[in-house]
């Protein structure tokens, strides 16, 4: 599963001889993420968010597990659990403020990287399963964080799964049922807190199998790059250790200072202060709002406000919510294009950064309070965002005159190459 | 099945039939059905142990006095782990409610049927908006009622009437009535 010309991993000690004839497991990372995997030699730092993802990812789970040690999913006591990891276990207020922040950091990263997605329409055959696991992964990541959320038992903890179980509500006939079963009672309790941090606690674990399937699936085509033409040969690549753990290694830099920033000086930037005040089922919070990185949903969710035919508005809302994240599975579909890379789409480029805007706009509206004007900006901004990728996309991909693209990877880079003749693109499997 | 294990069953004697049909061919059937219903069987208490448990729903019920809530005043009352209001309704928000045409309303409800013979002017409502289950605001005194002086949600701002019934916003139903009964005068049984 890689190119002809992959360097073969040859073990130098008796000791990695020996382990290589039991469990070639030094191998399996040389040619996942060592010099036996050939990546395309142009990828620029937009190429960086999938490594980032996964430090992140190791990340939530070691700072996860250590406060898992200090906290009780016990509502009498989870709230003030929460302020014990901050004022006495040793060092608990940097685990948790890296933990908090962390979550922010990862969904940032995630973002960076769909966006990457979007606009080097990384999507396209063959590389499909790999986007469609990606966006399992986002579903997953959204279930955790959000749940993550519910465990310090703040005001926003419970407001949030009280409106979030209330989506379920909105389901004819099963819904209220449905919602009592999730919650366990008929308002988050007890029972809703200490299935969340079960669930809180696993769902990590399978998020890393999701990863790993997702990097199985990219090994197999290979990485996709800013040209968006095919690796034909092997001037068009470079190993991956030493030249992209390198350029990785440099991005996660740049990201890790803006992230000790953050948990050092501004840690509660990105939370809620409501959620410094314990769960109170009496009292409903002024605004309630869910963590920033799910505002653009959560405006989609508030926008409908008008039934339409027999669909309650209610039900609306939370099936646009759900199709706003469930078309990406069709994005590889609806975007016929031959061409990948927004570079040579002169059409494509302006509806990405209109889209982009869009998105933005959402993000805004999400955390705004549900008045006027921001109701019918949010009907505007979810209208469009579902028209671009139902309506705008596909008639792109028909009308659109896409610029030339260079024959490889090596004349984009060089601005030359020699198309010998004789030389067939590359076999890409082994 | 019934038909397969009848074949087998004979079979088990001669070994395989004219039909083709072998004794292992009921050994696999039967095995796999025993697992698949046994593992079916299983799944039931793994679904049902998320379910409400029992001291859960002992508190199902509450008991509150209605007497001493003066007109225009209301109280929050907890029922099942909710909030619950009840409303002693003005006569100016009596009219007003009865004032509405059915046809102007989102969930066509009377006031009288939202209330009990001899009591039409207490209004028992969960506390809870029928969008997406905020406590609406309106109960307490300087509180926000809303554009129709009822209850007004202010999550995502769904206006209730003076009979807790929905006049605007993204809410589907009107405040939902709990099953009550008075149990005396003033007093009622919630639940």
């Amino acid at each position: 599963m890689s190119f002809s010309w992959a360097r073969q991993y040859e073990p130098q000690t008796g000791v990695t001889k020996w382990l290589d004839e039991r469990l070639p497991l030094p191998r399996l990372v040389y040619n996942a993420v060592g010099a036996g995997y050939p990546v395309p030699r142009n990828l620029n730092y937009m190429w960086n968010f999938g490594v980032l993802a996964g430090f992140f990812l190791v990340l939530q789970i070691i700072t996860g597990v250590v406060l898992a040690m200090h906290y009780a999913s016990d509502a009498t006591v989870a709230f003030a659990k929460v302020e014990h990891i901050m004022r006495d276990v040793n060092w608990g207020w940097l685990m948790r403020y890296m933990h908090a922040n962390g979550a922010s950091f990862f969904f940032i990263v995630i973002y960076l990287h769909i966006f990457r997605g979007f606009f080097y329409s990384s999507y396209k055959a063959p590389r499909e399963m790999i986007w469609l696991l990606g966006v399992v992964i986002f579903l997953l990541m959204m279930a955790t964080a959000f749940m993550g959320y519910v465990l310090p038992w703040g005001q926003m903890s419970f407001w949030g799964a009280k409106v979030i179980t209330g989506l379920f509500g909105a389901i004819p006939v099963v819904g209220e049922p449905l919602q009592v079963w999730l919650l366990g009672g008929f308002a988050p309790d007890d029972a809703a807190l200490n299935r969340f941090f079960s669930l809180h606690f696993l769902l990590p674990f399978v998020i890393a199998g999701v990863v790993i399937l997702h990097i199985w699936a990219l090994h197999i085509p290979g990485s996709s790059n800013p040209t968006g033409v095919e690796v034909k040969k092997e001037s068009d690549t470079v190993p991956f250790h030493p030249y992209y753990t390198a350029k990785d290694g440099f991005g996660l830099g740049v990201v890790l200072i803006v992230f000790t920033i953050m948990v050092f000086f501004l840690p509660n930037m990105l939370g809620h202060p409501d959620n410094y005040i314990e769960a109170n089922p009496l009292s409903t919070p002024a605004l309630i709002v869910p963590e920033w990185y799910f505002y653009p949903f959560y405006a989609i969710l508030r926008a409908f406000t008008f039934d339409f035919f027999f669909v309650p508005a209610k039900l609306l809302g939370v099936i646009a919510m759900f199709a706003s994240i469930l078309i990406w599975f069709i994005l590889p579909w609806l975007d016929k294009s031959p061409v990948r890379s927004g570079h040579y789409r002169p059409l494509f480029r302006i509806f990405f950064w209109i889209l982009m805007a869009d998105m933005a706009l959402l993000f805004y509206l999400g955390g705004a309070h549900a008045e006027e004007p921001y109701i019918m900006l949010s009907q505007l901004a979810t209208a469009y965002y579902f028209l671009h990728f139902l309506v705008i996309l596909p008639i792109i991909s028909q009308i659109e005159k896409p610029r030339p693209l260079p024959y490889s990877i090596t004349e984009a880079v060089l601005g030359k190459d020699e198309p010998a003749a004789g030389t067939k693109p590359a076999e890409t499997s082994a | 099945m019934a038909e397969s294990t009848g074949t087998a069953t004979a079979d088990m004697i001669v070994g395989e039939g004219d039909d083709g049909v072998r004794r292992r061919d009921f050994i696999n059937i039967a095995a796999v059905s025993f697992a698949g219903i046994g593992g079916a069987a299983t799944l039931f208490p793994l679904i049902s142990q998320m379910a409400p448990s029992a001291d859960v729903l002992a508190e199902s019920s509450t008991e509150l006095d209605t007497g001493a809530i003066a007109p225009g005043q209301a109280i929050k009352a907890i029922f099942r782990k909710q909030p619950l209001f009840v409303r002693r309704l003005t006569a100016a928000e009596l009219a007003e409610a009865n004032a509405v045409g059915l046809d102007d309303l989102r969930d066509p409800q009377t006031l009288a049927d939202r209330t009990k013979e001899g009591h039409g002017d207490v209004l028992v409502t969960m506390g809870v908006c029928t969008h997406l289950g905020c406590v609406p605001l309106g109960a307490a005194e300087g509180e926000n009622k809303g554009e129709y002086g009822g209850y007004f949600c202010p999550c995502h701002g769904s206006h209730y009437d003076t009979a807790g019934r929905i006049r605007k916003g993204p809410a589907p139903t009107n405040l939902e009535v709990p099953e009550y009964e008075f149990t005396s005068d003033s007093v009622i049984r919630v639940g």
